[in-house]
Parts: structure tokens; C-alpha cells; sequence
């Protein structure tokens, strides 16, 4: 399989895409935020450095979740009041991509979910109860999160963010759902929550000491 | 096969410990969490920073009395919990205030840059391994309230304000000295579910109990932990005190004592008559007097016991036999005397009865042998005509050997299970729910 590859219209630099149904990458040399359109790449602005993080996990960190291997593409990082956390973009062995968050080193992956009437962002309250594919699902708290900076390939634009809303919904289980009210349609994303070892991940950055 | 990508130009930076100093005191503070912390506090002077501005922003300083006692492990020290290696990086002490007495703990942050933060909690010795919950615990609406938990029945224990008191290092939250949460403590020995609620926001963990010198070998500490006083929230009962264990054992060893009886009574004592006469006492006025032997009769087998039995017509009256069992042989005899008395009639309240017609004894230890009885009676005097038997028997059962036996296996059972309530009844001494409530003159009436 071969990768679509560009170059950087900022410094020429070689851009391969990993993921075929990417919308927008960062330069790794000037750091220029480019997105995809159909004849070549529009920068359409740079990032930041992005502020230190200590997430285990960085681009190419390598990792096995139901039975399928993955591949840390991109990341978005937000932070809220209390804290920072990491989206990291992953694409699964089988050409699907997915999400896998890493909340003060808490673990959960999760992939869209394609429902339709979601509730709005003002009509959504903590306690609240929404049943998504037969599972029951409760608000358990709603985070106004700063957009801080993206890395890597992601499926969609994702560049001139501020605040963005989100909507936390747990359950007995594992499992769990988030409403991303980024955009004007609210995206859902369901689920669930992992153990650091069961993902097996390489490629792990080190820290000084450990 | 694809190409691999292409590398960064520059490599990532290795997150490093970071050594800064206290914007109020100057002092060093080192920042073990690779910037995962919420807010730092000095060591020193004891400022409350905000470890997420590179400034360290002062949020509040608090005063600390000379006698406070800092933490047992000291900030640093990295022990091994599951098998993962854990780093102290903050301390709190918190504090409840119950019926006027405040009691405090300690919470210990524990920091791996990879499996993240983990808790340490210490009262009176008593230690707890705690772990964010990853899920939602389901609240049982009860009363007490109950909650389940991966498959596990929680019962409420208590609920109290808890207040920061005393903090050092690094928190993954906004801590402030003086800050209230209301906490609310299910257990299910040896693990605690535990809610958190500070403003809208609640927060579940999950802790185990741990003893002292598990905590101690660890962090590798020298000395001794603090000893464990009382009996804590989520103590396992000792494990070698199994209620229902020591009454399957009970079960299982009176059903053996059982079959040994059975073996006893079929296989091994012959239980045989050996002798039998009958007499009479004609009425009259004369004293007891008069003793006189019985026909010889032999004893075989192993040495065992013998059981005299004696039934006699006493009504309302009453007849006592001084017996003397001798060996023909060797002239050895056994003395025991035994009475029958019977007495009934008719009250107020209703028939009523006293004694038996019948007693028997049993003397043990009896070698074989040709033997014979002395039998002397005594009775009152004016007494009616009474007709007595005596029967011998060789090596009959002794159900009182067998109740012993069993006494033997209920006295430990008892003993356990009271233990074992004590056990519970110490530990919900402490809760909302005490298992033995106890009068005191200030309560009030609902």
C-alpha cells in the first residue's frame, strides 16, 4: 500500500500521510498546520510549541486494543481546570481509526458513533440518562475544555479552537460516551475504559528516573 | 509494506524532574509528577503554588502549629504496590470533627509517570491502598444505603466533612488548606468504596486494606510502622477465624463423633446384661438392716465399665441401696450407694412428680473377672411393701464421653462466632450504624 505524499507548501518538507482519510497534519519541521484538499495542502496556520505534558504515550506509540493493532497518528490536547489531557488519534490495522484518551494517565478508547438526535449542548444537565445501542448512559459532569494544540494527522479540521464543550456519560461498566459540542452538530463517541498493561503499548516515551 | 515515517527533526524531550524554587521563600522545590500536578507546596514555608504556571503562582499559605507531624514516608521515597513502582509526592492531613472530638488521617499522593496516581491512606496505624474508580458505583437505595461495585455489595459506613488541614508536595487537584468535602465510606471488608463530593462534582475510589508492615516492606522503611489501634472500617477480620468454617468443622466433626458412636455401640461394646434378680421388702415397721450378696456372675472381655441399674416400685416413698460390686478373685470392691425415690400428688397449680422409679450408675474402669454385688438397703421406717430389681451390664455406652467430645467442638465454635461479633461490633462502633447502640444521657428523642 502506498502513502499519499506531499510536500509542505511552508518549507518543502516530505508530508506522508499514514492514514489515507486524514484531513489535516502538522509539518514535523516548521510545524505548519496542513489541510488536505483535493488537488494539494493549504497551511492554515502553525502551532504553538505545545505546552510540556507528561502523557506516556507519543506519535508512533504502538499498541493492541480488541485484538487489533494501532498506531498513534495525531493527538488533540486540552486542558481544563483540572488538568490537562491527551485525544490521541489511532489508526487500527484495519483502516478504521479511533480515539484513545489518556486523562491523567486513565486509559479509554473510543470510536464515533454515527446516532442521530443527540441533545444539544444547552439542553444537557449532570445526571441526565440517554440509552445509545440498547446501553444506558448518565451525564456525569460537563467540562468547558481549553483547546491547547494538535500534533500529527486527524480525521477532521481542527485548528481555531478555543473552548470547546464536552459532555461526560458513564455507566456500571467499563463502558462510557462523550458529546463533543466542538462543532455545530454534536459528535458522539462511545467507549470504554482500559488498563494501561492490557494495551500493550511500545514506543512509550521514558522519563528521567523511571 | 509501508515506509516507516520519517523522523522528527528533533527528538522528543525526556521529561525530566524538575528543581524550581518557592516564589515566597526561595527554597527548592522539586516537581516529581512530570507536570501532571494540580498545585505544589513548599516544603519550607509552606506556600500552596500553582504547578501548572511556570511562575508559581502563590494560591495560599497556611500556618503550621510547631507539633504537627509530617508525613511517616517522607516525599520521595518510592515503594512497590501490584508490582508497580509508586513515588510518594504529596501529603494531606485531613480531619473530621464528630461529637466534638476531631479525628485526622493521612493521605499519601503515590505518582508512577506511567499507571498515574494512586493513594495511601492512614488512621491509627491503619493503612488503605486506594485507586481512582474507573467506573460508577450503583447506589442500592436502602436504608442504610448500598452500593455495588464489580459485582461487590457495599454497605454504607459513614459519612463526615472532611477537612484539609495540612498539605506538602504535589496534588493532581486544586488542594487548599481548609477545604471541605463531604465523604462517605461503604465497606466491604477488606476493601472501601469511597465517595468524594466537593461541590457538584463526586468523585469514586476504591481502597484495600493494607497492614502496617505490608506498607513498611513496601516503601522499604527501617523501624517498625505505627501500631494498629482498634479495629478499622474495612479490617479483615482475622482470616484464621472464620465463622462459617468453624461451624462447617463443627458439623463435619459431630457428624464423625456420630459415626464413632455408631462403630462404638455396633461393632466394639458388646452391651451385655450379666446379671438380673429381683427382691422385695415386706412393709413393716423395721430398720435398715440386713445386707446380703447376690449370685456370682462374671465380667469378660477388656477391662470396662459396668452399669448397675436400679428399679424399684417407690410411690411417695423412697428406698436408697448401698451397693459394693467385689472381685471374687481379688477382693477388690467399688462402694457406691444410690437412692430411688418417686413422689407425686396434686396441687394448685395441677399434678405434679418428683424422682424416678428407676436410677442407674455407671463404674468405670472394671477388670474381668468373677464378681459379685453386697447390696445393704435403707428406707424409712413404716414403709409399704417395695419390690426392687438390679441388673448388671458389661461395657455399655458412655454417651457423656460423646457429649464431652462435642462440648469440646462447640466451645471453640461459640468462642469464634463471638469473637467474630465482637469483631464486627468493634468496627461498627465507629460507624453511623453501630451494631449495639449504647444510651446516652445527651441524645435526644427523635
Amino acid at each position: 500500500m502506498t502513502q499519499p505524499v506531499a510536500n509542505c507548501p511552508n518549507c518543502g518538507a516530505k508530508i506522508v500521510f499514514q492514514w489515507s482519510s486524514s484531513v489535516q497534519t502538522v509539518c514535523t519541521y516548521c510545524k505548519s498546520i496542513l489541510v488536505r484538499t483535493d488537488v494539494d495542502l493549504k497551511r492554515v496556520g502553525q502551532v504553538a510549541d505545545l505546552p510540556p505534558d507528561s502523557s506516556p504515550i507519543q506519535l508512533n506509540t504502538e499498541g493492541i486494543y480488541a485484538n487489533k493493532a494501532f498506531r498513534a497518528i495525531g493527538r488533540i490536547l486540552y486542558e481544563y481546570e483540572q488538568g490537562g489531557w491527551n485525544e490521541w488519534h489511532i489508526l487500527m490495522n484495519d483502516g478504521t481509526s479511533a480515539w484513545l484518551s489518556d486523562a491523567q494517565d486513565e486509559y479509554a478508547v473510543s470510536f464515533p458513533a454515527r446516532i442521530q438526535n443527540l441533545p444539544p449542548a444547552d439542553g444537557i444537565q449532570v445526571g441526565q440518562q440517554f440509552t445509545w445501542n440498547k446501553q444506558p448512559y448518565t451525564v456525569s459532569v460537563i467540562t468547558q475544555a481549553n483547546y491547547r494544540g494538535v500534533e500529527g494527522e486527524l480525521p477532521f479540521e481542527f485548528w481555531d479552537k478555543t473552548v470547546v464543550t464536552f459532555a461526560d456519560l458513564r455507566t456500571p461498566s467499563r463502558k462510557f460516551a462523550t458529546l463533543d459540542y466542538s462543532d455545530d452538530e454534536p459528535a458522539l463517541y462511545l467507549g470504554e475504559f482500559v488498563e494501561f498493561e492490557d494495551l500493550h503499548l511500545k514506543n512509550l516515551r521514558t522519563f528521567e528516573g523511571w | 509494506m509501508s515506509a516507516a515515517p520519517p523522523p522528527p527533526p528533533q527528538p522528543p524531550t525526556k521529561p525530566q524532574v524538575k528543581a524550581i524554587n518557592c516564589p515566597k521563600c526561595g527554597a527548592a522545590i522539586e516537581l516529581r509528577s512530570f507536570g501532571k500536578a494540580e498545585t505544589v507546596v513548599c516544603g519550607s514555608c509552606h506556600s500552596i503554588l500553582d504547578a501548572t504556571d511556570p511562575n508559581l503562582k502563590i494560591l495560599q499559605t497556611f500556618e503550621i502549629k510547631m507539633r504537627e507531624a509530617g508525613p511517616r514516608i517522607p516525599l520521595g521515597k518510592r515503594g512497590k504496590l501490584r508490582g508497580v513502582d509508586y513515588e510518594v509526592i504529596g501529603f494531606q492531613r485531613r480531619s473530621t470533627l464528630v461529637d466534638g472530638t476531631r479525628y485526622s488521617w493521612h493521605e499519601y499522593v503515590l505518582f508512577n509517570p506511567y499507571k498515574g496516581f494512586r493513594y495511601l491512606t492512614e488512621y491509627d496505624g491503619h493503612w488503605n491502598d486506594v485507586g481512582p474508580c474507573k467506573m460508577l458505583p450503583t447506589i442500592v437505595p436502602s436504608n442504610p444505603p448500598k452500593a455495588t461495585y464489580l459485582g461487590e455489595t457495599y454497605k454504607h459506613f459513614q459519612t463526615c466533612t472532611a477537612e484539609t488541614s495540612y498539605v506538602l508536595g504535589e496534588f493532581p487537584w486544586q488542594v487548599r488548606v481548609g477545604e471541605e468535602a463531604e465523604v462517605t465510606d461503604l465497606i466491604s471488608p477488606p476493601r472501601v468504596l469511597s465517595s468524594e463530593k466537593s461541590g457538584d462534582e463526586i468523585t469514586w475510589s476504591l481502597g484495600e486494606y493494607m497492614y502496617g508492615r505490608d506498607v513498611w516492606a513496601a516503601f522499604q522503611m527501617p523501624g517498625n510502622p505505627p501500631p494498629a489501634v482498634g479495629v478499622f472500617e474495612n479490617q479483615p477480620a482475622p482470616v484464621n477465624e472464620s465463622v462459617k468454617g468453624v461451624w462447617s468443622a463443627f458439623a463435619l466433626h459431630s457428624v464423625l463423633l456420630l459415626a464413632l458412636l455408631i462403630v462404638f455401640s455396633v461393632f466394639i461394646l458388646r452391651d451385655r446384661q450379666v446379671f438380673s434378680a429381683s427382691y422385695s421388702l415386706d412393709a413393716g415397721p423395721q430398720k435398715g438392716e440386713g445386707s446380703f450378696v447376690t449370685d456370682e456372675f462374671e465380667l469378660g472381655g477388656r477391662t470396662s465399665n459396668v452399669e448397675v441399674t436400679t428399679h424399684a416400685d417407690v410411690d411417695n416413698n423412697w428406698i436408697y441401696l448401698n451397693y459394693a460390686l467385689i472381685n471374687q478373685g481379688t477382693g477388690q470392691a467399688w462402694d457406691f450407694g444410690r437412692e430411688v425415690s418417686y413422689y407425686h400428688g396434686h396441687d394448685s397449680d395441677g399434678n405434679w412428680s418428683e424422682g424416678s422409679r428407676s436410677d442407674s450408675v455407671i463404674v468405670p474402669s472394671v477388670p474381668p473377672g468373677t464378681y459379685y454385688l453386697r447390696i445393704e438397703p435403707e428406707f424409712a421406717a413404716n414403709h409399704p411393701r417395695i419390690n426392687y430389681a438390679v441388673q448388671v451390664k458389661r461395657d455399655v455406652p458412655v454417651l457423656g464421653f460423646f457429649g464431652l467430645g462435642f462440648l469440646a467442638l462447640l466451645v471453640p465454635a461459640i468462642a469464634v462466632t463471638w469473637r467474630r461479633f465482637n469483631f464486627e461490633r468493634l468496627r461498627w462502633a465507629e460507624s453511623d450504624h453501630p451494631l449495639v447502640t449504647t444510651s446516652s444521657s445527651s441524645s435526644e428523642d427523635d
